[in-house]
């Protein structure tokens, strides 16, 4: 019974690394296109452990987010929560998509992410303001079949015995 | 509801994962969310949880900060020694130029604490300066934060000035315990009540959210204000301390219809490019202005300086 619940290490560890990817320094003028790492990784074990990984593990991690980025806390921690949830509803149908059917659905997701992270900017008073805002959807679905691969053969490697 | 979605996986699965649906869990997280938003940004009583949960990310900033500093040091090393030799030549000058002038300014700095004694007015406060680094980590690219190496152990606390050798960079926004994050004098949500070098003309500096470039909002028409001018703190804020050197106005226009000038200018330290920054502690920096004072302190915003200090050249 407890072998359910508790997120396995693997798992733990590449939350982590999606969270160094986030804030990784990298050239200016490309800050505004980095993937939304997080979210990627978030939705692969989603969709990869949906009874596992889920709401809350969503939530921490967007939290722990937006400590890192200096936002609002809870701004990335209810939007990551939010498309977590759907990908929990979508994930038989997800798993199942070939990948360039995949990428879509992730582009969507991630719009609907960045979206929702943008309401309360908007709300606080300081929002991006830029349409370079929303290139990490097309960025993100470019990085997804990187992603997808390289967590799938670390689930294949080590979570093989894991549902 | 799960049993039907994942089919013959079902078996496997236990019972009690059906006590708390993912949509009652995302309600939740939902309220919990807006809640915690609501707090950040109305009150500051969150910043013991901002402060917890920088804490728990600093070694997750020190290992990106790491490799990025060791590939630094290795570039480092690898400057030829007439380089080192030349660099080292004229930091000596400068030293010996900067050892002469801190003379005068002790002689000055006396005469002025006998003068002031003898008009009885306050002494000024005693200054004390620590080196910061700056992280190399990435923040949320659209406002203009820094992350810092010192924190609640250094002393550091919530609203000090920051700055470096050429001007005024920003004010801490949120201390942890080893580390904290300062705001930049361009983000859009930093203001700065400053005044001009040339004619004291008071005003507020407001950031832009580009690092090369501020405004000053809020001067009338009919002020006098030329290209060129140095701004300079006003200590209105009573954050930071009076004259220390912000911007040199790039651009004075009176557009037409508007009320005020559209006043451009430039930062004169390097907010984007600077990998060290000195941290201010002014005990017992005095406001001029009383009210400034009690609305900085319940303030719960980004911490950012109140607007009120420019109104107050309007008023009678």
């Amino acid at each position: 019974m407890t072998r359910s619940i508790g997120i396995p290490w693997p798992v733990l560890g590449t939350l982590l690394v999606a969270l160094a990817l986030a804030i990784i320094p990298i050239p200016e003028a490309l800050r505004p296109a980095r993937p939304e790492w997080l979210a990627l990784a978030m939705i692969y074990w989603a969709m990869a452990f949906p009874s596992r990984i889920g709401i809350l593990t969503a939530f921490a991690a967007g939290l722990l987010l937006d400590a890192l980025l200096g936002q609002l806390l809870g701004q990335n921690a209810i939007a990551l929560a939010v498309m977590t949830y759907i990908v929990l509803q979508i994930h038989p149908r997800l798993r199942v998509y070939p990948i360039w059917q995949q990428m879509i659905v992730v582009s969507i997701l991630i719009g609907l992410y960045k979206l929702l992270a943008l309401w309360p900017q908007g709300i606080t008073g300081y929002p991006p303001g830029s349409v370079l805002y929303w290139l990490p959807i097309i960025t993100s679905a470019l990085v997804w079949p990187l992603v997808f691969l390289l967590l799938r053969d670390l689930r294949r490697h080590w979570l093989l015995h894991l549902t | 509801m799960p049993h039907s979605v994942t089919g013959g996986l079902a078996i496997s699965k236990p019972l009690f994962r059906l006590g708390v649906s993912p949509t009652l869990r995302l309600l939740a997280v939902i309220l919990l969310g807006l809640v915690l938003m609501a707090l950040d940004h109305r009150v500051n009583e969150l910043q013991a949880v901002r402060s917890i949960l920088g804490t728990l990310t600093h070694p997750l900033q020190i290992a990106v900060d790491a490799p990025v500093r060791a590939a630094s040091r290795v570039l480092d090393s690898f400057t030829s020694r007439e380089d080192l030799i030349t660099e080292n030549r004229i930091l000596r000058s400068e030293n010996a130029q900067l050892r002469a002038r801190q003379l005068r300014f002790e002689a000055l700095q006396q005469e002025n604490d006998r003068l002031r004694a003898l008009l009885s007015t306050a002494e000024q406060a005693e200054e004390r300066v620590q080196i910061a680094k700056l992280l190399a980590v990435d923040l949320d690219p659209f406002r203009q934060q820094i992350v810092l190496n010192k924190g609640k152990r250094d002393d550091v606390y919530v609203g000090q000035p920051v700055i470096n050798a050429d001007g005024v960079i920003g004010q801490v926004l949120s201390t942890r315990l080893n580390s904290s994050i300062a705001l930049l004098v361009s983000d859009p949500a930093h203001a700065l009540p400053v005044l001009s070098a040339r004619t004291g003309l008071r005003g507020l500096v407001v950031g832009t959210g580009n690092p090369q470039r501020l405004e000053m909002r809020h001067v009338p028409l009919q002020e006098d204000v030329e290209p060129g001018e140095l701004l300079l703190t006003s200590g209105l804020g009573g954050r930071f301390p009076a004259d220390l050197p912000v911007a040199r106005v790039v651009s004075v226009e009176r557009l037409q219809g508007q009320p005020f000038l559209s006043i451009k200018a430039e930062p004169l330290a390097a907010l984007d490019r600077s990998r060290e920054v000195l941290l201010l502690w002014t005990d017992g920096i005095t406001p001029l202005v009383d009210p400034i004072n009690a609305d900085a302190a319940s303030d719960g915003n980004t911490g950012s300086q109140d607007p009120e200090p420019a109104t107050s050249p309007d008023q009678p």
